[in-house]
């Protein structure tokens, strides 16, 4: 049985580790590798490191964060934020990432999701999804939420899988940072419309949204940065956890 | 020497990296000329099956003579269904054929989940993308100390049927072979450079069958 997957996001900023609240008020919690390396022993399933600056200057500690990671951590390592052309996404892969989330500049550049997935393969290209509920549907945001992109959440992610995603990573704007629980609904939605997997984020804030999220919302895999920076929760006893409510996980 | 087998299907950045991690000699052989000297075979690969045109006739006999001085062929996601005759991927791209069998698209289906909360059926999308378990049939030189039941990193909608080859299946909807062995050809339907310690020590079974 496939397990359900279980990501860990380290959001970096000139090569240290940063968690915000609903994107704004960063927070530094420490060494990339160190934090890496951490959950690679509790069995985490994968690592997402996000440049959430993406000037110029921080590009450069990039490379060098995915190179330290990928030197000693042999599991899927994705990485996104500023991936705008396809030369981002090369030096990202160049320097050890296994697949690139591309994010405002797939909606600006809808082609560039085929561009990679015909260089990489789909496995490689994540299409990453900000959004947030309006009245009926989910409206998608760009620029770290800032602008909003005049789309339906649930078509988009369907053209991003026609266009060679093999990915979607949805992030709920609302509950970003809140704790608050993941927003189920929005997920399935979205799971239940394509047939790549889906990465749900945003709003983990206890073990039980966990479950919520992989049942009611139907995720592929979860993804969470503070809940495991700050050891509130070991990826072990979240997993333990899973198990224990019948949800298939690797321990 | 293990020649790591470059036909442009991807990046050979992650297989380089795990194979140094577990200080293997690797290069990267320029034309079929060049695997004479390997002591052993690597052909990775990730996404579409036809990628695998690119290994020409030259090639095929290249990597068929080398196996016949008795050096080992280890295949990788793609590169392990290349092992077999062919793909309904690109039905008109034949494998190598040293391997019977074809391999086909996996179906994807539903489970029933162990709520009964909003929906209580889960779904298994194609593709089949994740940590999955092997289920061990039999034992060979490349499972050497991997434990049945141990979870390795998958990513393919494509899939090679257990036959009388398979040292391993798993399941997603429907059996399918994710490790294979005949004679001095392996392959691995997951990625070992991806899935972790069960994925080295599976690396490192191959650099000494290749010793």
């Amino acid at each position: 049985m496939l397990s359900k997957r279980i990501i860990a996001c380290l959001d970096v900023r000139n090569g240290q580790v940063v968690k915000g609240i609903n994107f704004e008020g960063l927070r530094s919690a420490g060494d990339p590798a160190e934090l890496a390396r951490r959950y690679n022993r509790e069995l985490i399933d994968e690592l997402v490191i996000l440049d959430v600056t993406a000037t110029l200057e921080s590009r450069r500690a990039l490379a060098d964060t995915i190179r330290a990671v990928a030197q000693e951590l042999f599991i899927p390592l994705a990485v996104g934020g500023g991936i705008r052309t396809e030369a981002d996404a090369a030096a990202a892969i160049e320097a050890g990432a296994d697949k690139v989330s591309l994010n405002t500049a797939a909606i600006a550049s809808p082609p560039l999701i085929t561009t990679l997935a015909s260089r990489y393969g789909s496995q490689a290209v994540i299409v990453a999804i900000d959004a947030k509920r309006s009245g009926d549907h989910y409206a998608v945001y760009v620029r770290s939420g800032s602008t909003a992109a005049e789309r339906d959440a649930v078509d988009w992610a369907r053209e991003a899988e026609a266009r060679g995603a093999g990915e979607i990573l949805l992030t709920s704007i609302d509950r970003d940072g809140t704790k608050a629980g993941f927003e189920c609904e929005m997920t399935a939605a979205v799971s239940r419309a394509v047939s790549i997997p889906v990465i749900a984020s945003g709003g983990a804030g206890g073990l039980d949204h966990f479950v919520d999220v992989f049942t009611a919302g139907a995720a592929d895999a979860a993804l969470a940065a503070s809940i495991f920076h700050y050891a509130e929760t070991s990826v072990h006893a979240l997993k333990a956890h899973l198990r224990a409510h019948g949800i298939p996980v690797r321990l | 020497m293990i020649a790591l087998v470059d036909y442009g299907a991807g990046n050979l950045t992650s297989v380089r990296k795990a194979l140094a991690a577990i200080a293997a000699d690797v290069y990267v052989p320029a034309t079929p000329a060049d695997l004479s000297h390997a002591s052993g075979v690597i052909v990775p690969g990730v996404g579409h099956f036809s990628a695998t045109r690119a290994l020409d006739a030259a090639w095929r006999d290249a990597i068929i003579a080398r196996l016949g001085e008795g050096r080992p062929l280890l295949g990788i996601c793609v590169g392990m269904q290349w092992l077999f005759e062919g793909s309904a991927e690109a039905p008109d791209c034949p494998g190598l054929g040293l391997l019977a069998g074809s391999c086909f698209r996996l179906t994807g289906g539903t489970y029933r989940q162990p709520h009964d909360r909003a929906d209580a059926t889960g779904v298994l999308k194609v593709p089949h993308v994740g940590w999955n378990a092997l289920r061990m049939t039999r034992d060979a030189a490349i499972v050497d100390g991997v434990a049945s039941g141990s979870q390795v990193y998958f990513t393919h909608s494509y899939a090679a049927p257990v036959t009388g080859d398979t040292v391993a299946a798993a399941e997603h909807a429907e059996p399918f072979a994710s490790i294979v062995q005949r004679g001095q050809v392996s392959g691995v339907q997951f990625h070992p450079e991806k899935s972790g310690e069960v994925g080295l020590r599976i690396l490192r079974n191959f650099i000494e069958i290749a010793r």
